[in-house]
């Protein structure tokens, strides 16, 4: 059935099932947004407890979609993967090491003689919520900003700036967005948190935080869009398959796709009514509309980055090296083989969401961590 | 061009993938045995209702968490060092060798994931029945997801299921099952699963003799010991059987790491299986030294093993890199030269596309099929290349085989005595009991140095040598993450083990 599809339909069709794995690994991104937060919404070292064993239940399921992402791009995209980890090294270098210690870190932290003290393992907690989502959010704005390679006529890949991924910190528009993922990430992490405590100090100072932090980003949102909307754009010729820039070509691929737009907008209005219930509905219940919103905004975004004629990893350096959802997938049978495994996914979805809420059913409270006794708890 | 240059990179590219690796699999073992340890103590929980098989499963769950944070920590940096280290292969190769990757994530890590949060903190929240369900989840995850990851690592062992595209100069998949239940893969999961369980079983052994050494929580030491020592000689007759198996499949499919496990320099008709030896490091491919100073080995073993008859032909390194017409084996040599021919008509044809010489490319293209096979060859500078380390080889399979026979001896000796109730009493048993498990490691390690350091010089079995898989990296570049890597990965684990031991020393009670 799968298999009677064009490779172009399949690999759109990957192209989209990346881009909403690597939209819910933002959303889950609401874990980095609570553990940089985590120092300002505590008063005491059992509220910081308290905020650190709420993210602790949720954090695996983050660092395992991060995982499918990279597992899914390799699998549906290798060239992509190529180049960008072949090439932008020390940017993905580093975001890795910002996971690596965040893995240690729920476990380790307060368990006695765990070597570096639990602040260690605090500040391992706010690097990672910080540094690593600033970095991705870089790495993610070169889809549309380009990068230095070039691809020989073997797709191998040489970089062609000393710092190998890192220059993209050196662009406003890269680091917009890599500090808007910090606050949007902090405000989804507040809206979580007021949804899921049972302690009323933290859940009033967790609706405050997601209305600040949403101010906050703001402006970097403006950025991000306002660039987006009046930048040079790599255009793929649909016959011969020749990138070259066109101007406000990311804004023609809004137009040119009503749906898109359309969700980008629905995703804004989504997250700032999530807020707007959490700060002046007084509601609970905001995460489950910042934060389907927030998945909404990264989908519109990588789909403008892929479709509609566009090189989703442009080179900036050889534009003819640039990198399509067309000339970077795999195979027709591969993709189709990949399209029969991924028919899993609404069943993996459906058992974490039952298994969600069975373990949410009722709210977290300093009791029931205490409850879970001092080698349990995180 | 495709190079292969700069070895001093790619070296440093291998070390650093062998230092993660092996990292990783400190971790690993534990993990996938202990998660089934888990789930039969909590099962004996449910069905005898008794609390201290509670606080047995609490126990070890405490020390399963520990190792299992470390365990996340230090495989995603592998998943994505294909990508970073070895760039070329990931686009040579990624069309079959991402499958399974992506495959893990959404079969494995999800199962693992979601319901390792139910077994820690699920105790008080859902039911005793959907507890105990979840941690057979997490246990059955923990082994899918190595079932994924050890899939593709048997395709790296013996590439099957696909073709190499002179258009896209890669390897495309053309069946999937094939690539799944390649007799490598089956082989690289039953055993490597099976041999995870056998050092989890040696942990809680050795943990178990602890306790009865110290004299504290005595009674579920000798219940944990009961319930390891029995799983163990269970997976210990597995290992035994699968290990068979996976040398046997060796010895058909990569001979010539066969050959180097054994320094075998000259073929055999009835060739023995060496129990022991000292290797000549003198000794070089087509000089006249002997291979060993002094070995013993068991008559016809080694043809047995690798072809299941006494007195059927092995060949030697000689044989494998310069030829043996006799008994039919294609030399190093001879492929090096057809392999040099399909780089060459391969250039030639993407040149001729290039220009759209239609005529040109159609005529290079004949040439390349004929040589295709031998691609990988033609990269090769010297035969001699082809070999891979004889001497660690050599000593870590024997090392591997030797622990893997003396394990089960010692589950018996401890289950026995247990069930007789003399094990407090016999110290020298128990100090075994703690010593082994740094035994099972050594083991565990082994198998891969032989599995991965036997492979060399091919990221792919024969189709594609390491110079050509790399990234385009300079040497400073890769040396500073690996000293990164070692560091942080270093700090990690000193921090893993003492919470480990202070966890154990706390013990049960206070659990």
């Amino acid at each position: 059935m799968i298999g009677s599809l064009e490779l172009t339909q399949l690999q759109q069709l990957w192209w989209i099932i990346c881009s909403l794995v690597g939209a819910l690994f933002i959303f889950m991104n609401f874990v980095q947004g609570g553990q940089t937060l985590m120092f300002s919404l505590a008063k005491s070292p059992e509220e910081k407890t308290l905020i650190i064993n709420s993210l602790g239940r949720k954090w695996e399921l983050t660092f395992t979609t991060l995982v499918l992402f990279g597992g899914a791009l390799f699998a549906a995209f290798p060239l992509f993967y190529a180049t960008s980890f072949g090439g932008a090294y020390w940017v993905w270098i580093a975001i890795l090491f910002t996971f690596i210690i965040q893995a240690v870190s729920y476990e380790f932290r307060r368990k006695p003689n765990n070597f570096l003290g639990a602040g260690t393992y605090e500040v391992f907690l706010f690097i990672n919520g910080s540094l690593g989502l600033l970095l991705i959010g870089t790495a993610v704005g070169t889809f549309f900003t380009g990068s230095n390679f070039l691809l020989n006529d073997y797709n191998f890949v040489k970089w062609q700036h000393p710092l190998r991924g890192l220059e993209a910190a050196f662009n406003l528009f890269n680091v917009s967005l890599g500090v808007f993922l910090i606050f949007n990430a902090r405000t989804l992490g507040a809206l979580y948190l007021a949804n899921h405590l049972k302690h009323d100090e933290l859940v009033e100072r967790s609706r405050r935080a997601a209305f600040v932090n949403l101010l906050c980003s703001l402006p970097f949102l403006l950025i991000v869009l306002g660039g987006l909307l009046t930048m040079d754009g790599y255009a793929v010729d649909a016959a011969t398959g020749a990138v070259s820039l066109e101007a406000g070509k990311y804004l023609n691929n809004l137009l040119g796709m009503p749906i898109v737009l359309l969700l980008l907008l629905a995703g804004l209005l989504l997250v700032v009514g999530g807020v707007y219930l959490a700060h002046y509905r007084k509601s609970t219940q905001g995460i489950w509309f910042s934060g389907p919103g927030t998945v909404l905004v990264v989908l519109a975004l990588l789909f403008i980055a892929g479709f509609n004629g566009t090189a989703f990893y442009p080179s900036k350096f050889d534009l003819q090296s640039s990198l399509t959802i067309y000339n970077a997938s795999s195979s027709h049978y591969t993709l189709t083989a990949m399209s029969y495994i991924a028919l899993a996914v609404p069943f993996v979805l459906a058992y974490i969401a039952y298994v969600w809420r069975s373990m949410d059913a009722g709210k977290l409270s300093l009791e029931d961590v205490a409850k879970d006794g001092e080698n349990e708890a995180y | 061009m495709i190079e292969s240059l700069d070895l001093s990179m790619v070296n440093w590219a291998r070390a650093q993938f062998a230092l993660t690796a092996m990292f990783h699999w400190i971790f690993v073992p534990l993990t996938l045995g202990l998660s089934f340890l888990l789930a039969f103590f909590e099962t004996l929980y449910v069905r005898t209702g008794n609390e201290t098989w509670k606080r047995i499963t609490k126990f070890w769950m405490s020390l399963f968490a520990v190792n299992f944070a470390i365990g996340v920590a230090t495989g995603i940096i592998l998943e994505f060092e294909f990508g970073t280290n070895w760039s070329n292969y990931s686009w040579m190769v990624g069309d079959i060798f991402g499958a399974p990757l992506a495959a893990e994530g959404i079969f494995a890590f999800f199962l693992e994931a979601t319901f390792f949060a139910v077994m820690f903190f699920g105790w008080n929240r859902v039911s005793k029945g959907f507890h105990l369900f979840s941690t057979w989840m997490v246990a059955v995850g923990s082994n899918l997801s190595a079932l994924w990851i050890l899939v593709a690592n048997g395709w790296m062992q013996y590439p099957v299921g696909m073709k190499f595209n002179p258009e896209s100069a890669r390897f495309e998949m053309e069946n999937f099952f094939e690539v799944l239940l390649s007799p490598v893969a089956v082989g690289k999961f039953t055993h490597a699963t099976s041999s995870s369980f056998q050092l989890a079983c040696l942990f809680v052994v050795a943990v178990s003799s602890w306790f009865l050494l110290r004299r504290r929580h005595q009674e579920m030491a000798k219940r944990s010991i009961i319930v390891a020592s029995i799983f163990g000689l269970f997976a210990s007759g597995f290992v035994a059987f699968t290990g068979d198996e996976a040398a046997h499949k060796v010895g058909q499919f990569q001979p010539m790491k066969l050959a180097a496990m054994e320094g075998l320099y000259d073929g055999e008709v009835g060739a023995p299986l060496l129990i022991f030896g000292v290797p000549n490091l003198e000794k070089r491919p087509g000089d006249d030294l002997p291979a060993f100073h002094e070995a013993v080995g068991i008559p016809y073993a080694l043809s047995f093993l690798t072809n299941r008859s006494f007195n059927s032909f092995v060949p030697g390194i000689n044989d494998l890199l310069y030829g043996n017409a006799e008994h039919g084996v294609m030399g190093v040599t001879e492929k090096m030269t057809l392999g040099k021919q399909a780089v060459e008509q391969l250039a030639l044809y993407k040149g001729a596309k290039k220009v759209g010489n239609e005529a040109a490319a159609q005529q290079a293209l004949v040439g390349f099929e004929q040589t295709s096979p031998y691609l990988g060859y033609g990269y090769l500078n010297s035969a001699e290349e082809a070999i891979p380390p004889i001497a660690l080889n050599f000593f870590s399979f024997r090392v591997m085989v030797g622990l893997g026979m003396f394990f089960p001896l010692l589950f018996l000796a401890l289950l026995i005595a247990t069930l007789y109730d003399k094990i407090a009493e016999q110290k020298w048993l128990l100090v075994t009991g703690v010593a082994s498990l740094f035994l099972g490691y050594i083991a565990s390690e082994a198998g891969w140095v032989v599995a991965e350091v036997g492979r060399q010089p091919w990221a792919i079995q024969g189709l594609l040598p390491v110079g050509v898989a790399r990234s385009n990296l300079t040497t400073a570049t890769v040396a500073g993450t690996f000293f990164m890597f070692l560091f942080l990965f270093t700090v990690l684990l000193v921090a893993e083990v003492r919470i480990m031991l202070k966890q154990i020393a706390i013990g049960p009670e206070e659990n």
